[in-house]
């Protein structure tokens, strides 16, 4: 029997490792830009991680019905995508009011 | 375990990508480079998933996500004013800092710490046909008021975005 020259292996934990890494980049993004679409671009990443987490749990995990992973992976996708929609939209009717888009100027909540 | 030398190293050469476009989104200092990189995180995202046996999940992705939502970011970069494209930091910069790095962590020692319940089932085959399936038959609840939340989102999006040609109150001519 001859050994494979090169064996590489790929296991759950690899993927969410990957998958809490893009997660801690996006929740960095969320928490410090200064510009709300900053803000947004921060949260889609996080949603892209958790999708990654849902996929990978989907692939490898043992389960009676594997594929309900990616149904929900689906659905996150789809309020995303209304969430993106939203929130582009208060971005822009911010801006036509208030001449900014920088969150630490639109404090208007505040007391 | 997948156990392919050329699917492990896609994967690899995907994450890699990835996070590193999601780091350059966290470090230029040019909005629209960032939605660039932001679409950039997309794709390698949608080839993640290709690595993972999810075929339909990563044409969704790459049509909403890398298609639709990445235009549309663009589109809102371009609509607001030229001086707030810098994509400068709060005061929250270090505490977002320490905070994500808290999360990546803990996430990281608690995945390495559980015994997962690790399943030898394989590769799915396409997916695409036992996914309508499941979207149709157990979940059609989900499935109508997703499409029901995409349409009042929609609807909000073009209340919120209209010009205010239409005053509120009629107060002359009654």
């Amino acid at each position: 029997m001859t050994t494979p020259l090169l064996a590489l292996t790929l296991h759950l934990e690899d993927v969410l490792v990957v998958g809490a890494a893009l997660f801690a980049i996006g929740l960095y993004v969320a928490l410090s830009k200064r510009n709300a679409i900053g803000v947004l671009m921060g949260v889609e990443l996080m949603l892209n991680a958790v999708n990654v987490t849902l996929l990978a749990f989907s692939r490898f995990i043992e389960s009676e019905q594997p594929l309900d992973g990616q149904v929900f992976a689906v659905f996150v996708i789809t309020v995303a995508a209304a969430e993106a929609a939203v929130a582009l939209a208060l971005a822009v009717a911010i801006y036509k009011h208030r001449e900014t888009v920088n969150i630490d100027e639109i404090d208007l909540l505040r007391w | 375990m997948i156990a392919d030398n050329g699917i492990v190293i896609a994967f690899w050469l995907l994450a890699a990508t990835t996070i590193g476009c999601a780091l350059m989104v966290a470090a230029v200092r040019e909005l629209v480079q960032a939605v660039l990189f932001l679409a950039l995180t997309f794709v390698g995202a949608a080839g993640m998933y290709i690595v993972l046996s999810a075929d339909f999940v990563a044409v969704v992705q790459v049509l909403i996500y890398a298609g639709a939502v990445s235009v549309l970011m663009t589109f809102a970069v371009m609509l607001t004013p030229a001086a707030d494209r810098r994509n400068s930091e709060t005061v929250f910069q270090v505490p977002a800092l320490i905070l994500a790095g808290l999360v990546l962590a803990i996430v990281v020692f608690v995945t390495l710490d559980t015994d997962w319940a690790i399943s030898d089932r394989g590769a799915f085959s396409a997916t695409a046909a036992s996914l309508g399936e499941a979207f149709l038959k157990p979940y059609v609840v989900p499935f109508e008021v997703a499409s029901v939340l995409l349409m009042v989102a929609m609807i909000g999006a073009i209340v919120l975005t209209q010009e205010d040609e239409v005053p509120p109150r009629r107060q002359e001519g009654e």
